[in-house]
């Protein structure tokens, strides 16, 4: 009986030990298979600090702005809701409210009526990336402030912290307010209760695309590798007077305004 | 001790179901919240947090106030304290799992809370605020049962316990600095961005919460023969009259620097507080002005010594001081951070029904809590001859 039992337990063990092995080695060579997956796109557009130079005044209508905002938002699956508890990625202001404390007496009439476009300023020292308690928030190396959406907690310090009000909270299921017949398939939907903002288009760098605002504003928006002093955005940066917002704050954001 | 739970009047247990059917309403409207998302609150895109974040903060404060008792108790060896010290700590952990509540009442995912321990983040203020609370928690619990499970064997408490005494003393300091990191380190807030915030936060909680402990103790006197001591319910009335006096003050400085100094930023949040924009007032103005007389009125009912020892007067000069207080910071605070907003508009903040009953069963959950505690304390203290 004792023999027996031994016995047993090691033919047990062996073959324990062996659907192990099987399982290691076969799991390796799984995820070396899979790995191959995740190869990043060789066409992927890469910098050392993304950054955006919009051009002001070459928005005059209603429209130029709007296909902008129509790309982005359709690109990005972000609904329309009509309250104050809406999304906004990419949207207008005047000049007053877009750089508060950086206003004139008796300015031109032009900037007066004009309209400005707002966006998350991916900023070289974030205070929404600092405050995020789980790192749902982060920089890349690029430059870009990210977001994971699902280790979001929906604390909301990071829209405390975020100096330019570019940060949205799904206080509703976002979904209700799109037409699921049309989201755009290469960009998840949101969920409730967890924050998002405009993301540089991170997807479509990767995939070797200019985003999608960029690329709907012909020209009137430039982008690229603020690192590189041969890049475009350096180009219109040295040739014209550009400003940030609020530069007092200390975050240093990377989207310029030709004014 | 905690069968003593089970040996109480009928009129303890109707209190319990009282509370317990707050709570009941708060639990039932929260599944709302969980289906409908934030949505049902009155907060926005421009105004992200609200009443439940200001809750949360009134009452870490009220937590950390039970330092009040202690320090003067182990510090400076003032014996008329002890007997009352149970009941200071015995509220602070009511009111730590009150904020707890307040926090997880405010997350959009309040499932994935365990987050913010399998991604320790170090720069983020929160993160230190979910540890101290946490450590505050447990040193009030350990410390007030040991000690009076002593009591209630009469034996002297273990030699270790001091030093966790001590410990704790020094935390609720931190319990409450840390809160007002969460406020006075966001570069884009003018009212929260203020070197004095933590000093602002201390100075409220060290009246406002030791003033909530006396009216308390006052129902239980009422209920039970239990008596604080004249001499002790004096002296921690002296503390909390000089913790108002600061307190104002500290409210003045702000105003001088945002005035005086004229910086547009800085005066806009208290100038919309107290007179409004662009020849609009909101409902939180009525608060504010309120609050701000009832702030002085209880100074005036506190700081001369005929008024302030009258028995008769003194619940009413604290309640006063409790609405003060409280009106301050669990209303002004958070809603003047948030107005104007970053494009220096204006978005109005009402909390709304449903945001309120979850408030209110958290604060029940609260009061159940300090309640059962308070009882067990009560009957050790009667057994042991320490009424
Ligand atoms: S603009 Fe706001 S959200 Fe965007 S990176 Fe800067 S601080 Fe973060
Ligand atoms: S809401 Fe989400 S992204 Fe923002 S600070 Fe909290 S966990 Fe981070």
């Amino acid at each position: 009986m004792k023999r027996s039992r031994r016995q047993f337990l090691k033919v047990a063990s062996l073959s324990v030990l062996g659907l192990s092995t099987h399982l290691a080695t076969g799991g390796i060579v799984n995820a070396a298979e899979q790995g191959a997956q995740y190869l990043p796109n060789e066409n992927g557009l890469k910098a050392g600090r993304w950054a955006m130079v919009i051009d002001t005044r070459a928005f005059e209508t209603p429209e130029d702005f709007d296909v902008c905002v129509k790309a982005c938002h359709k690109a990005h699956n972000v609904p329309n809701i009509p309250n104050n508890q809406n999304i906004k990625w990419l949207w207008t202001d005047t000049y007053e409210h877009v750089f508060p404390e950086q206003g004139n007496n008796h300015m031109s009439e032009s900037l007066e009526n004009r309209d400005f476009f707002v966006l998350c300023n991916h900023c070289e020292n974030p205070p929404c990336v600092r405050v995020c308690p789980t790192k749902a928030t982060y920089k890349k190396p690029d430059g870009i402030v990210a977001m994971d959406y699902h280790r979001c907690i929906g604390c909301r310090f990071c829209m405390a912290g975020c100096p330019y009000g570019a940060r949205s909270f799904n206080f509703s299921d976002p979904r209700k307010h799109l037409d699921m017949g049309e989201v755009n398939p290469e960009f998840p939907t949101r969920m409730l209760g967890v924050v998002e903002k405009c993301n540089f288009c991170v997807e479509r760098l990767a995939q070797g695309l200019m985003p999608a605002c960029v690329e709907a504003a012909e020209g009137k928006i430039v982008f690229g590798d603020l690192n590189d002093p041969e890049s475009e955005v350096r180009k219109v940066l040295a040739e014209n007077f550009t400003i940030r917002r609020k530069p007092n704050v200390g975050t240093q954001p990377g989207v310029y305004y030709i004014i | 001790m905690i069968e003593k739970v089970l040996k109480g009047s009928p009129k303890f247990y109707v209190w319990l179901a009282f509370l317990g059917s707050l709570i009941g309403l708060g639990a039932f409207t929260y599944l709302f919240q969980m289906k409908y998302g934030l949505s049902i609150t009155g907060m926005s895109r421009d105004v992200s947090w609200g009443f439940y974040i200001a809750q949360f903060t009134y009452l870490v404060g009220v937590a950390a106030s039970a330092v009040m008792l202690v320090l003067p108790a182990y510090f400076h060896h003032y014996k008329k304290f002890k007997k009352m010290i149970i009941f200071g700590e015995f509220m602070a952990i009511g009111a730590v799992l009150m904020c707890m509540l307040f926090i997880v009442a405010d997350m959009g995912q309040p499932q994935r809370m365990l987050n913010v321990i399998l991604h320790p983040t170090p720069n983020s203020v929160m993160f230190y605020d979910m540890m101290v609370l946490m450590g505050y928690l447990v040193l009030n619990a350990v410390i007030g049962w040991v000690t009076l499970e002593c009591e209630r064997h009469q034996v002297e408490p273990p030699k270790w316990i001091k030093p966790m005494i001590y410990l704790s003393i020094f935390w609720a300091f931190s319990i409450h600095t840390v809160t007002a990191f969460l406020y006075a380190g966001l570069p884009g807030r003018h009212y929260f961005l203020t070197a004095i915030m933590a000093a602002r936060f201390l100075s409220s909680a060290f009246c406002a919460g030791p003033a909530i402990l006396l009216l308390l103790l006052f129902v239980v006197r009422k209920m039970t023969n239990f008596n604080p001591g004249k001499e002790a319910v004096q002296t921690l009335t002296k503390i909390i009259t000089y913790a108002m006096t600061i307190n104002v003050f500290f409210f003045l400085l702000e105003v001088f620097t945002a005035f005086y100094s004229g910086m547009p930023g800085h005066a806009h949040p208290i100038t919309y507080l107290f007179a409004g924009h662009g020849g609009h007032v909101d409902w939180i103005t009525g608060f504010m002005w309120v609050g701000a007389i009832l702030a002085l009125l209880s100074l005036a009912l506190l700081i001369p010594p005929s008024l302030r020892d009258n028995e008769k007067l003194l619940p009413w000069s604290l309640g006063i001081l409790v609405t003060a207080t409280w009106i301050d910071k669990g209303l002004g605070l958070i809603i003047g951070g948030f107005t104007p907003n970053p494009f220096e508009k204006y978005t109005v903040y009402t909390p709304t029904v449903p945001e309120l009953l979850i408030s209110l069963g958290i604060f029940a959950t609260g009061l159940f809590v300090v309640s059962i505690l308070w009882k067990i304390a009560l009957d050790v203290k009667k057994e042991a001859g320490t009424f």
